[in-house]
């Protein structure tokens, strides 16, 4: 258990090192004077020399990046170009949004898609041939179309639900909730789909594993063998496959965050790349690549826990 | 969802799992390649119409210049938010310009943003793949190591920061994309690569001195083609919902210019007023992903065909047709004037009682009869043999016995009673009651017939709760489990007590198997090969444990085994099956003498336990026909040297001899005379090999 989560770490000091890094390598990549290029055209030369200067960016790289990881150890992330906030605090103002949409929607995927899994594999049929249409569409399907058919069909013509916009769950919980019921489909559909996919092809091998068929014959109910035995078992490659589906679905959480006005992470790094706004970007990609290495880290945890034979090593 | 980072959807559910399996799947799909030429797949529907559809799409959309009806930006503004009409056959958009012109416009950057993704992923993947499953070693940990990271990277970040640098083009972002997709296929490559170098003409170029990259280029590459191209195909489909996913975003092709995403968009922000403009543009992306998937998925499939002669779907078709006719056969009433379930058979001595039983497992061929008629008792206190090589309806009259046949298979015919009580029809719910604590099973396979996520105590204590009416306390329970440990054998119950299935070995697992198949006081155990697969020390050990249960409890084991020595030490009656039938049934001790049967003669013949020493071994020539290539006559009739035409001619009925026993033979005083002749030993009736 220990050597899993170490392997974990060992991975993730490198992936926010090297995320940050590049990150910080942009203001390099930039083609000509990088404060003349953020700037415009139209800046004077004492805009673009003060910009210079606040960024740093007369020092060399290593410089610039040595600097910004001891600020980051004061909280400190620099301030936005585009209206000279604190980026520190314009993120965490937004972190909760982003939480609240992906951890619903990842949690609520799990669920529903786990259990139609198990349902279609404890019940082989029209159910899991459906399941093998639905997985094709979850996959070919944009989720940016999907999250406006939603909107079409749930919001515009039935009005069940609002399209647009974010309460805190401080104001009203209620309402948090029916704000994000969309967002949360849009997102967490395909994630569910796959996660029904995989948990209805692992519950099928071990539901024909040898141990269920001992089990069985010395008198196990059936109930017994799908939620103990074969499930706990499932659950294994299962969760394995839960923290690369995360990576995927941050881009689509990006795009589901523009789609329905909710004023996360996702939506300030697309208007900050579309103004170049770095600082912001840099501090994006930390805090959404801490996110990342938080649940690889949760799924490396939930397999050791899963997995004896990690367990007791 | 757009994967971006990581494997993309498509690889992780149809070219690969996760993890470890990707590298397992690929190299059992490896044979096959060479086989399957891009024409055998182009002749399935299910590549055909999506590369026709792609090839169309795609030359469409470059050829816009010369079959676009309108141009890509030319405004009507007397036209606008119309609906499908013969003048634009896919209506228009807010501004009055023509959907499908813009459509196939605006495919061209989608298409050029694939072809960059995956031009950078191949021209990477392809030698990291190769360099890393070929040389191994420290280049492969290495690269693995690399690999790991990629695949935790966020990879919307990494395109993101391209589009803030560069932000009017999608090439650099398209680049990146490419990058970030070289983990998933330089996996496959690898696996591939692997496999590929284990075989023997790769080792005889590499014995005559070509270097590493001349095998590499000349021996791997080719047949590392196919997978590459399936897994790259599936990112396709990946990387066009990442380029419409960007430009849905904004960033690219700028307004006015037309891109599918940025078309999806524009449709968005009408939603209110027009919901029609969401569907050309949202369908056309879908479908192509979908084609690329497809694509994919078919050659894929195509490897496996030319394996197997029929394509994976038909093969389930054919397998779900079958199971249905298994179903209807075992619903089809049975012959009539058999009693009832539930109904006591009068003055049966007998504590199982097997007659004409039949089972049918589903094939892809078709209902397969599997065991045909089998009729043996087992009484109270008996220990019975059943006894046949492979494949001869041993383990599958076991199970059925127990209302649990394997591979989706149906009694369908015949009975069994077990205490003058028939079970073979009874409701599930009743027969689950019967399961543990009437009849009880051991397997062959001690580790792997124990759940591996549970410890021992726990599975022993859940079995015990089951058998237990009420719910008796916690400490009573252990103290029973512990009990059960050591009376099977188990020196140090409460350490094993406290172990997981891959903590103990296979005897002490088989023990254990053992000590919850007794959890139930069961009055039969059925035992199928519980010594096959261990060591020779152990299984005497568990013999003996199982001679000692039997003889202490008075309980009645059924053995399957092929192995005359358990036969010998623990049974008194031999039940031997050939074939789906039983060939013979006779006392242990008889038929150790000497078998009424020529299949029993030549296995006893075949048996290093009982040969004596300066005796050849020998083996029994050819094979047991499999179900459905049954001959009408003897089935042993091809192997047997004893055999005439009369053997063959019509099915032999089973005879009844006198000392309870019977066989199915009709050339009884032959082997008879043979055995006695000639003392039996060096003359074996059967065709030796």
């Amino acid at each position: 258990m220990l050597r899993l989560i170490g392997r974990r770490l060992l991975i993730s000091v490198p992936v926010v090192f090297v995320v940050t890094a590049l990150s910080f390598g942009l203001l390099q990549l930039l083609p000509g004077n990088a404060a003349e290029a953020l700037l415009g055209p139209q800046a004077t030369p004492q805009e673009i020399a003060g910009l210079t200067k606040s960024l740093g960016l007369d020092r060399p790289f290593y410089d610039q990046y040595w600097t910004w990881l001891a600020q980051l150890g004061h909280g400190n992330l620099g301030a936005s170009l585009a209206n000279g906030q604190s980026v520190t605090s314009l993120l965490n103002q937004r972190l909760g949004v982003s939480v609240s949409l992906m951890s619903g929607a990842l949690i609520g995927a799990i669920i529903i898609g786990g259990a139609i899994g198990i349902l279609s594999a404890a019940r082989p049929g029209v159910l899991s041939r459906l399941l093998d249409l639905l997985a094709i569409g979850g996959l070919a399907l944009p989720a940016f179309w999907i999250a406006l058919v939603l909107i079409l069909l749930l919001s515009t013509k039935a009005k069940l639900l609002p399209a647009l916009g974010y309460v805190p769950p401080s104001t009203s919980l209620a309402s948090w909730a029916r704000f994000l019921i969309l967002p949360w489909i849009a997102l967490g559909a395909t994630i569910a789909t796959i996660i029904a996919k995989q948990t209805r092809d692992a519950m099928s091998d071990a539901l024909a594993a040898p141990y269920v068929t001992s089990l069985r014959a010395n008198g196990t109910p059936e109930w017994k063998l799908i939620f103990k035995h074969a499930l706990r078992n499932a659950a294994i490659p299962v969760v394995t496959v839960i923290g690369l589906l995360f990576v995927g679905a941050l881009s689509t959480a990006v795009i589901a965050e523009q789609i329905f006005s909710l004023p996360g992470l996702g939506s300030a790094i697309v208007t900050a790349t579309t103004n170049r706004d770095i600082p912001v970007i840099q501090g994006i990609a930390l805090y959404l690549t801490v996110i990342v290495v938080i649940v690889n880290l949760l799924v490396d945890l939930a397999y050791g826990w899963l997995n004896p034979k990690v367990r007791a090593s | 969802m757009i994967p971006v980072g990581g494997e993309p959807e498509g690889g992780q559910m149809t070219a690969s799992p996760p993890g470890g399996a990707a590298q397992l799947a690929v190299p059992a799909e490896q044979a096959a390649w060479r086989r399957s030429s891009a024409w055998q797949v182009l002749r399935k529907p299910a590549a055909f119409l999506p590369v026709i559809f792609l090839a169309g799409i795609i030359v469409a959309c470059f050829a816009a210049p010369l079959i676009a009806p309108y141009g890509p930006v030319t405004q009507n503004l007397t036209q606008i938010n119309q609906g499908p009409s013969w003048q634009h056959l896919l209506g228009t958009d807010t501004l009055g310009r023509d959907v499908l012109s813009r459509l196939l416009y605006g495919g061209q950057a989608s298409f050029i943003g694939v072809a960059e993704a995956m031009a950078v992923a191949v021209i990477l993947a392809v030698p990291i793949g190769l360099a890393s499953g070929y040389l191994q070693g420290r280049t492969d940990t290495a690269i693995s190591r690399v690999i790991d990271v990629l695949m935790a990277v966020p990879g919307i970040i990494i395109l993101l920061m391209a589009l803030s640098v560069f932000g009017n083009s999608l090439t650099p972002a398209m680049i990146a994309l490419g990058v970030l997709s070289v983990p998933s296929l330089a996996r496959v490559v690898r696996a591939a690569t692997i496999q590929v170098s284990s075989e023997l003409y790769v080792a005889a170029a590499r014995v005559v001195g070509l270097k590493p990259r001349q095998v590499m280029r000349r021996h791997i590459l080719p047949r590392v083609v196919g997978p590459v191209v399936v897994t790259a195909s599936i990112l396709c489909g990946g990387a066009l919902l990442v380029q419409t996913g960007l430009a849905f975003l904004g960033f690219g092709v700028r307004p006015p210019n037309p891109s599918w995403g940025s078309m999806v968009q524009e449709a968005g922000t009408v939603l209110y007023v027009d919901s029609w403009l969401i569907w050309p543009s949202g369908l056309i992306i879908a479908l192509t992903v979908l084609s690329f998937i497809l694509i994919g998925d078919a050659i894929r499939d195509s490897a496996q065909l030319s394996r197997s002669g029929q394509t994976p779907a038909s093969r389930r078709a054919a397998l779900r047709r079958a199971e249905r006719a298994a179903a209807r056969v075992s619903e089809a009433p049975r012959e009539p004037g058999q009693p009832q379930h539930g109904e006591a058979s009068p003055a049966s001595p007998a504590l199982l009682e097997v007659t004409d039983l039949s089972v049918v497992i589903p094939t892809t061929d078709g209902v397969k009869t599997v065991v045909e008629k089998v009729s043996f008792s087992v009484a109270a206190g008996e220990a019975v043999a059943l006894v046949g090589e492979s494949g001869c309806g041993k383990t599958v009259t076991a199970l059925s016995i127990l209302g649990l046949p394997p591979g989706g298979g149906h009694i369908s015919g015949g009975s069994v009673r077990f205490r003058g009580t028939r079970i073979d029809n009874l409701p599930d719910a009743d027969w689950r009651k019967l399961r543990g604590s009437g009849i009880s099973y051991i397997a062959q396979e001690p580790i792997v017939s124990l759940d591996p996520s549970y410890t021992v105590g726990n599975q022993l204590i859940e079995m015990i709760r089951l058998h237990t009416s009420g719910s008796p306390r916690k400490a009573a329970v252990t103290t029973t489990a512990l009990e059960l440990l050591a009376r099977c054998g188990i020196a140090q119950p409460r350490e094993v007590f406290r172990l997981y299935p891959h903590q103990i070995s296979g005897g002490m697992a088989q023990r254990v198997s053992i000590a919850r198949a007794l959890a139930g006081n069961p009055q039969l155990l059925i035992a199928d090969e519980p010594t096959t697969a261990l060591d020779v020390t152990i299984q005497a050990e568990i013999l003996d444990l199982l001679h000692d249960l039997q003889a202490d409890s008075a309980m009645s084991v059924l053995f399957v085994t092929h192995d005359w020595g358990v036969v010998a030490d623990i049974c008194s009656k031999a039940v031997v099956m050939y074939a789906g039938q039983v060939v013979e049934v006779s006392p242990v001790a008889d038929v150790l003498a000497a078998a009424c049967h020529p299949y029993t003669d030549a296995l006893l013949r075949a048996n290093p336990h009982l040969a004596e020493p300066g005796d050849r071994l020998q083996e029994i020539a050819g094979s047991v026909p499999p179900p459905g290539q049954w001959p009408v006559g003897c089935r042993f009739a091809r192997r047997c040297a004893l055999a005439t035409d009369e053997c063959a001619a019509k099915p032999i009925p089973i005879k009844q001899l006198t000392g309870q026993r019977a066989t199915r033979c009709i050339r009884t005083d032959e082997l008879a005379a043979l055995q006695h002749t000639k003392d039996g030993s060096r003359n074996a009736p059967a065709a030796t090999a």
